[in-house]
């Protein structure tokens, strides 16, 4: 288990950076404002790094168990339809992917 | 728990970062013992988006300087969308303060809730984890659906296959680094047929 002062560490590095990063902006508004690059980051980033991050978490469950690649697959697939066809219900689609996940990783 | 910490970091990792998708990162990198340096550069990257939320986020209408400062630590990205699909004149200081209270509470609480239910369950339920990815999954749709960026979407895709091949170690790192690298050429190659044209 990693130690205690690691640990603390780990938190006040997140803590720091975090808050960093949401009020530094407030105090340069004016400036960033105006820069193009910064408006066209701020529409394009939001649905790459979303895609990054499930992509990513796909890739670790499908390491931590090989044989459930397809299950893995099928289950991305039916949250997508089910988010779709039930009006964007994020804990049903959660809830439904996951369940369908579970079940066919323990039963076959 | 699953991945052998102790029970109140769930709580203090919700406090300190406030970031669903970082903690949940960290996580793995704590239980690896992460170079700090690594972390913080994780951190950075990840949260970077909430730069761009001080664009229309309602910061003016709280006065009260410590509510001002709780306002922006409690800058999440449920606050920010709650907020920004809000008409203006429904917007309010107490009314915004009041619902990041209730987002800290509900995240802090259901964390505790998390490590009180896994410590109860006999074993852990293998394939749990799919959760994070079914999320991320959601997201990344409602993400698309109010804004088309398929650039953006296949700019990310190549960057996240590129990283897991190249540098699997280190993946999420590279992902984001040449994800903005891309997405930089990509302004400055639209910017420069607008120039052309």
């Amino acid at each position: 288990m990693p130690s205690t002062p690691y640990l603390i560490a780990v938190l006040s590095i997140v803590f720091t950076i975090t808050l960093a990063l949401r009020a530094v902006p407030f105090a340069v508004l004016g400036r960033l404002r105006d820069s193009a690059v910064v408006r066209r980051l701020a529409v394009w980033m939001p649905v790459g790094i979303l895609a990054i991050l499930a992509v990513t978490a796909l890739h670790g469950t499908i390491t931590k168990d090989s044989h459930g690649t397809w299950y893995a697959l099928l289950a991305v697939a039916a949250t997508v339809v089910v988010h779709l066809a039930f009006r964007r219900r994020t804990i049903l689609s959660v809830g439904a992917g996951t369940t369908l996940y579970v079940v066919l990783l323990n039963s076959l | 728990m699953q991945a052998g910490l102790p029970w109140w970091l769930a709580p203090a990792l919700s406090l300190s970062a406030f970031a669903g998708s970082l903690e949940l990162l960290l996580v793995g990198m704590m239980a690896s013992v992460t170079p700090l340096a690594a972390v913080a550069l994780t951190v950075l990257v990840v949260n970077f988006r909430h730069v761009f939320y001080a664009f229309n986020f309602p910061l003016h209408l709280v006065k009260q300087p410590a509510a001002k400062v709780y306002a922006v630590y409690a800058m999440i990205d449920e606050a920010y969308a709650v907020n920004a699909s809000l008409p203006e004149h429904e917007r309010s200081a107490p009314r915004l303060l009041a619902m990041q209270i209730a987002c800290e509470t509900y995240w802090v609480g259901g964390g505790l809730l998390g490590v009180a239910l896994g410590a109860a369950l006999p074993a852990p339920v293998k394939g749990l984890e799919f959760a994070l990815c079914a999320l991320f999954t959601v997201l990344t749709l409602d993400a698309f659906c109010s804004r088309k960026e398929l650039p953006s979407l296949l700019l990310a895709g190549a960057s996240v296959t590129i990283a897991l091949f190249l540098t699997p170690a280190v993946a999420m790192f590279t992902v984001l680094l040449l994800f903005v690298g891309l997405l930089l050429a990509r302004h400055f190659a639209t910017a420069r047929k607008a120039a052309d044209a």
